[in-house]
């Protein structure tokens, strides 16, 4: 993807991202992309698929608690997200020399809070879909407008005002807009709508999720 | 010997279908109970009522002195479960799912040892959807082993496979049970709970329709025999009625047809076979 896009627009800094070049604006919007990816697509399809084949049974009929699964769930797809994320970084520091003006405790804790907040909304979706083809689509027919609306692929500032009127109500965005300011150098007190709204997504869609969690 | 098992009055209703319908029976320790019944008898109902999985309407469950609702995670901690269906990831191979089972329960046992002894060392490194449906099931029962469990539960274990798997299965359970575990399974051969049990009850409907020793159940099942005879002319009903061992007689035009006793039929047959010839005898 980011090479896809760099090699179309090169890394050239323009006035429409305040200086910055295509590149620099979407290594952290990309990782907003790998988030929606793992959160709405691999995680509901993983979870209601075990379910549908039997496997979470089998583990039911152990002593295996569903919270010690959940997180052992969690921790390999944040696994997951987190290979992705430093791939990414890889392709755009030595492919295009990315400029990083931030600090990478803060944007790796950006990144984490974006991860786990999608992460609860794909365990919800996986609860509610009575099946995995279900919660397949389900989660992509969320994830596709998302990436498009919310800055993930095509930059925000690039689209009609109408579009970024809607992209406000969109979480994906806030993920967007949040690790694109921290990794310019932006504190996380310039952010604070965007860090209410995706720690209101992980508790909501957590104990919404974890109460409806179902083995079979 | 203990009670492993106590199930009394367990009903379990599925919408309008009552799966399970006012079951009561004991399980002894060491002893392979098994329970015989045709599908939608409501034999995976049962078990999985008994293992904690499925949550009765009603009745009394005690196993191994627990009760499988309240104390369902230290109960999984003693009993070891083969499910009628399940599954693992596909790309988990055999020596990581023994692992990762092996790591639910406080004091596991050497799993390389359940895996020579089902057959499955060379297939350690197989990921689970490269096995056949035998290798599967014996894998499903080495996991179930893990945790070293007093009382093992096999739903139907043997379906699906081939006759020499299956004769291959059965000595492998009954080497468990000589290793002093207690077994109950299911099965919906009448031969299978023959060769393996100590005692069967049959179930259909979500009742037992009869709860012995395979012995006793096969003597009973042959106890009635029928005998039927082309009769032309009068026949003295009132007379063959009081032949000691018949049940009893019933004409249907030329035909007579004679319920008896077992093999006390056959030999009021052959004692008295002038006056009446028999034209066909069935079981
Ligand atoms: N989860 C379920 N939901 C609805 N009906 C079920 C469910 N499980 C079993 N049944 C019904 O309950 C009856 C008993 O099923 P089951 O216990 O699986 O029988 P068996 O194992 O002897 O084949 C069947 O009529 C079956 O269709
Ligand atoms: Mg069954």
């Amino acid at each position: 993807m980011l090479i896809l896009f760099g090699s179309i627009y090169g890394n050239e800094p323009t006035p429409l991202f305040g200086g910055r070049g295509m590149v620099d604006v979407s290594v952290p919007a990309y990782m907003g992309l790998i988030i929606v990816t793992v959160g709405l697509m691999s995680v509901p399809i993983q979870t209601a698929s075990s379910r549908e084949a039997g496997v979470l049974r089998r583990y039911q009929a152990t002593p295996l608690r569903p919270m010690a699964y959940l997180i052992a769930n969690v921790a390999g797809n944040y696994g997951m997200a987190l290979l992705g994320i430093l791939l990414l970084l890889l392709v755009g520091k030595v492919g295009y020399n990315v400029q990083f003006d931030g600090n990478v405790p803060s944007v790796l804790g950006g990144g984490t809070l974006g991860t786990l907040a999608f992460f609860a909304l794909g365990y919800l979706v996986a609860s509610l879909a009575p099946t995995a083809r279900i919660a397949q689509t389900v989660g992509m027919v969320l994830a596709f407008p998302m990436m498009f609306l919310s800055g993930a692929t095509i930059p925000l500032e690039t689209m009609p005002e109408s579009v970024r009127n809607v992209s406000r109500f969109i979480p994906l965005t806030h993920v967007v807009t949040l690790l694109q300011g921290l990794w310019f150098g932006e504190g996380w007190g310039e952010h604070l709508t965007e860090i209410i709204v995706l720690v209101g997504t992980l508790g909501i869609g957590t104990a919404v999720a974890a109460r409806l969690f179902r083995w079979e | 010997m203990g009670k492993a098992i106590l199930v009394q009055g367990l009903r379990k209703r599925y919408g309008d279908v009552m799966a399970v319908d006012g079951i009561s029976f004991e399980v002894q320790e060491g002893e392979i109970f098994g329970m015989v019944g045709p599908n939608g008898a409501g034999k995976t109902t049962t078990i999985e009522c008994i293992e904690g999985l499925r949550r009765p309407d009603e009745g009394r469950i005690e196993v191994l002195g627990l009760d499988p609702q309240r104390d369902g995670y230290s109960l999984r901690e003693r009993i070891g479960v083969q499910l009628q269906e399940a599954a693992l990831p596909p790309r988990l191979k055999v020596a990581g799912a023994m692992d990762l089972f092996a790591s639910f329960y406080p004091h596991p046992m050497d799993w390389h040892s359940l895996l020579e002894m089902f057959g499955l060392t060379e297939k350690a490194k197989a990921p689970f959807d490269q096995l056949s449906g035998g290798q599967k099931q014996r894998l499903f029962i080495a996991l179930a082993l893990v945790n070293n469990p007093d009382l093992l539960f096999l739903d139907e274990l043997t379906t699906g496979l081939d006759p020499q798997a299956r004769r291959a299965m059965w000595n492998l359970v009954r080497s468990i049970r000589e290793q002093g575990k207690t077994v109950f399974l299911t099965t919906h051969y009448m031969d299978e709970a023959e060769r393996l049990c100590d005692r069967v009850a049959t179930i259909d409907h979500g009742q037992i329709v009869a709860l012995d020793t395979p012995e006793a159940l096969i003597r009973s099942l042959e106890a009635e025999r029928r005998v039927v005879f082309e009769v032309d002319g009068p026949l003295d009903e009132e007379r063959l009625q009081a032949v000691p061992g018949v049940i009893r007689v019933e004409r249907a035009g030329e035909r007579a047809v004679v319920y008896g006793e077992g093999d006390r039929l056959l030999s009021i047959c052959g004692s008295r076979s002038r006056p009446f010839s028999p034209s066909s005898m069935r079981r």
